[in-house]
């Protein structure tokens, strides 16, 4: 099956223009945006912020997420600390619920995320179906693992009583912040399509036809 | 897609603004996980850096203590944390290990020391009641020494005295502790300086042993001779001085207290050193008496009952105590084969030199020659003891020494020990004897014999009588008749007399003309005087002539 980067075609992002490209960059003729066959440097960049959220992971969970002053005293809990409460004191579907929302998710992201930079990195051809799928769940979770963040925010917004009671974030809760955000923009900047080029180099069908544009 | 109806569809497209090619550069975006490759490690190296010592502290109990939420605080700021509690292995204890905040490797030294601070409500006042909300802490204290250490035991209650506090410590010895404790005042002149440190019982268990601590600047007030003693509770005493109540304060009532003072004869007012050793006396009096050495011991035999004299009652030589009684003992004496009752007193030279030699300058010895010939005059001059009634209401006995120069000569033995000191029938020995031969005399008098004189010089008085009333009755028959005689007569008298006072009678009327001549010589006679006061040269010269 050919595709559009064989045939040296490519579409605007951002007008849908479909316009030949000689070579590997250029701009469209109708808006003007830039113009490439794949993202550029896509693999890097996934790498980078990748990376990047990997490391603060490790912060995000050992450092205190939320610390809760009261008159009894402050007390400042991290995100695993705050599950195992919850779990101790009863609450079952709540402390699995802030434990996969908070601890599973993005590990599991960066776990996908990780999974598909290899395989295309290695141009392999193992499952690709599975594998859009997968990139398909990790675009569509990203939106929804700011949980933790909203929680404490509106805490903090909401319980400041002075003396009496006060909820502050704490370093942890910037750093799962730039975790989920590092994350997404590494889906973000991931090109699926690079998923089915080792298909292509092979010459080989699949039942799926290519899209150009994404 | 295309609108182009060529037959390629493909050629038909636009094609795209070509760009100069250029190399993108892919490293800016390598800054993302470099800065937070960065981040992560300095939090690293932070985390570890801000790893303080860890310390394990012994307590007899883990009660107020919660892992991973009770604080280790000096002078209230959080320097560590208490990240588990276990039970030591003999399960006497309970072990804590403590995170402590980094730099505080040198307040971890040998004598630094640890409590749990917890609301507590004593008689002194009320502390940690901030505790009561925001849970128990674990309080220190930073010792002063250089050693380092990493295990420690706690102790149970906060210390009094933490380390930086100005004052000084001292040592007491007293044979009870009364209702003294940790805590407890101390007072001197009735102002708080300090307060009891700690106490712990003697190896041999006989006496105890009271850590005090005076805060400064008072503590410059104790010197070599400060006499200590119990200002506990309420002192009531009921002696032959009379009834006493004696405290130091109102919470010295309640919690117990020390007060200390020195003598007012003291002239020692070199400070005392740290730790130097006191005795703690019981009592005020008995913290100001002269020590014992300096006493004396006579003994006294007396021949009356004891009863009402006790160990501690004064020594009075008129009215100056100078002394109190030791002991009362029962004795036999086989010589004479009767039994004794020797008296034993102190006797503090020291209170009478100062009066029987006056202006002596050189201290007495009390067994010195001289000394035994001035007792040897006085008991000459009839100087002896004697007991007296110290209070009537309670019959307290007090041994009174004074001059009795009616006193059967006596000697004083001074191969004896302890010397003897001749007595003398005391006043309540006296008055008994008195009274006792008053009875006596009181029971020679015949009573039967009187009553019979009496009964006879009654019978008379009645004989008596009756001859009197009947001269009433004569008296009453004749003379009565007589009286009335005289009494019509008199009545006519008067009535005669009456007729010559009345108005008009002709002695009445002489009496009137006669006054008025009166009057009128009167008149001439006022005149006359008169003339004489603005004339009086008419007495010589005559009346002169009267003018035309």
């Amino acid at each position: 099956m050919t595709t559009a980067r064989r045939m040296r075609l490519a579409g605007c992002h951002e007008c849908g223009q479909l316009s030949r490209l000689p070579q590997q960059h250029g701009h469209c003729p109708r808006c003007g945006a830039a113009l490439h066959f794949r993202k550029p440097a896509s693999l890097a960049r996934t790498w980078a912020y990748l990376i990047a959220a990997m490391i603060l992971y490790i912060p995000a969970n050992t450092l205190p997420m939320m610390i809760t002053g009261s008159i009894v005293g402050t007390q400042s809990d991290t995100i695993l600390s705050g599950v195992v409460y919850l779990w101790t004191s009863g609450d079952w579907p709540i402390a699995a619920l802030v434990f996969f929302a908070s601890i599973m998710v993005p590990l599991l992201k960066m776990i996908a995320i990780l999974l598909l930079l290899i395989t295309c990195q290695r141009r392999s051809r193992w499952q690709p179906q599975q594998r859009i799928k997968l990139y398909r769940l990790v675009e569509f979770v990203g939106r929804w693992s700011m949980l933790d963040i909203y929680v404490v925010t509106i805490l903090a917004a909401l319980v400041q009583v002075q003396s009496l009671a006060s909820i502050a974030a704490g370093p942890a809760a910037v750093a799962f912040a730039v975790v989920v955000v590092l994350t997404m923009l590494s889906a973000m900047s991931f090109d699926p399509r690079l998923i089915w080029d080792p298909l292509d180099d092979g010459q080989e069908q699949t039942g799926e036809p290519h899209e150009s544009e994404h | 897609m295309s609108q182009n109806t060529e037959t390629d569809p493909v050629q038909a497209l636009p094609t795209a603004t070509e760009d100069p090619p250029k190399k993108r550069s892919l490293q800016l975006v390598w800054i993302i996980p470099i800065v937070a490759a960065l981040i992560g490690g300095w939090l690293a190296v932070k985390a570890v850096l801000d790893r303080g010592p860890e310390i394990t502290i012994t307590f007899r109990t883990a009660e107020g203590i919660e892992a991973g939420k009770t604080k280790l605080k000096y002078k209230d700021v959080d320097i560590g944390l208490i990240k588990h509690v276990v039970l030591a292995p003999d399960r006497q204890s309970v072990i804590a290990t403590a995170e402590l905040a980094k730099d505080t490797d040198s307040m971890l030294v040998k004598d630094t020391r640890f409590w749990v601070v917890r609301p507590r409500v004593g008689v002194g006042g009320v502390s940690g009641l901030d505790t009561l909300l925001s849970g128990a802490y674990i309080g220190m204290d930073i010792g002063k020494s250089k050693d380092s250490q990493r295990h420690y035991t706690g102790l149970e209650s906060p210390p009094i005295v933490t380390a930086g506090l100005p004052g000084r410590q001292f040592v007491l010895n007293t044979a009870q502790i009364g209702s003294l404790d940790v805590g407890s005042p101390i007072y001197y002149r009735r102002i708080l300086v300090g307060q009891v440190t700690g106490y712990q019982l003697n190896p041999n268990g006989k006496g105890v042993t009271m850590n005090i601590f005076v805060n400064a600047p008072y503590d410059k007030y104790v010197t070599l001779n400060t006499r200590f003693w119990q200002a506990s509770g309420l002192d009531v005493s009921l002696d032959a001085n009379g009834f006493r109540v004696r405290t130091e304060s109102l919470a010295s009532i309640v919690a117990g207290g020390i007060a200390f003072q020195e003598p007012n004869d003291s002239s020692d007012t070199a400070r005392a050193p740290e730790n130097a050793a006191f005795r703690l006396f019981s009592d005020q009096v008995l913290a100001m008496k002269t020590p014992e050495a300096d006493a004396e011991t006579f003994v006294m035999f007396f021949q009356e009952s004891l009863r009402g004299l006790s160990v501690g009652a004064p020594v009075d030589f008129r009215g100056i105590v100078v002394g109190e009684v030791k002991s009362i003992n029962l004795e036999y004496d086989p010589k004479a084969k009767n039994l004794l009752f020797p008296v034993e007193v102190s006797i503090y030279p020291n209170r009478l030199k100062a009066r029987y030699r006056k202006g002596a300058s050189a201290p007495v010895d009390a067994r010195d020659d001289k000394h035994h010939k001035v007792m040897d005059a006085l008991i000459d001059h009839g100087f002896r003891a004697q007991l007296r009634t110290g209070n009537l209401l309670t019959g307290q006995l007090y041994v009174a020494l004074d001059f009795f120069p009616t006193a059967s000569k006596a000697k004083m033995d001074w191969s004896e020990s302890p010397v003897a000191i001749p007595t003398t029938p005391g006043s309540f020995g006296d008055m008994q004897n008195t009274a006792a031969s008053i009875l006596k005399k009181v029971d020679n008098i015949p009573f039967d014999g009187i009553s019979q004189d009496l009964r006879k010089a009654l019978q008379n008085l009645d004989s008596t009588i009756d001859r009197a009333n009947r001269l009433v009755d004569r008296l009453d028959g004749d003379v009565a008749t007589e009286a009335a005689k005289t009494l019509t007569q008199a009545k006519a008298t008067l009535a005669t007399a009456q007729q010559v006072m009345v108005e008009g009678s002709p002695l009445q009327q002489n009496m009137s003309s006669t006054l008025q001549e009166v009057r009128r010589a009167a008149e001439s006679l006022r005149n006359l005087t008169d003339y004489l006061e603005r004339h009086p040269e008419s007495l010589l010269r005559g009346k002169p002539e009267e003018k035309p």
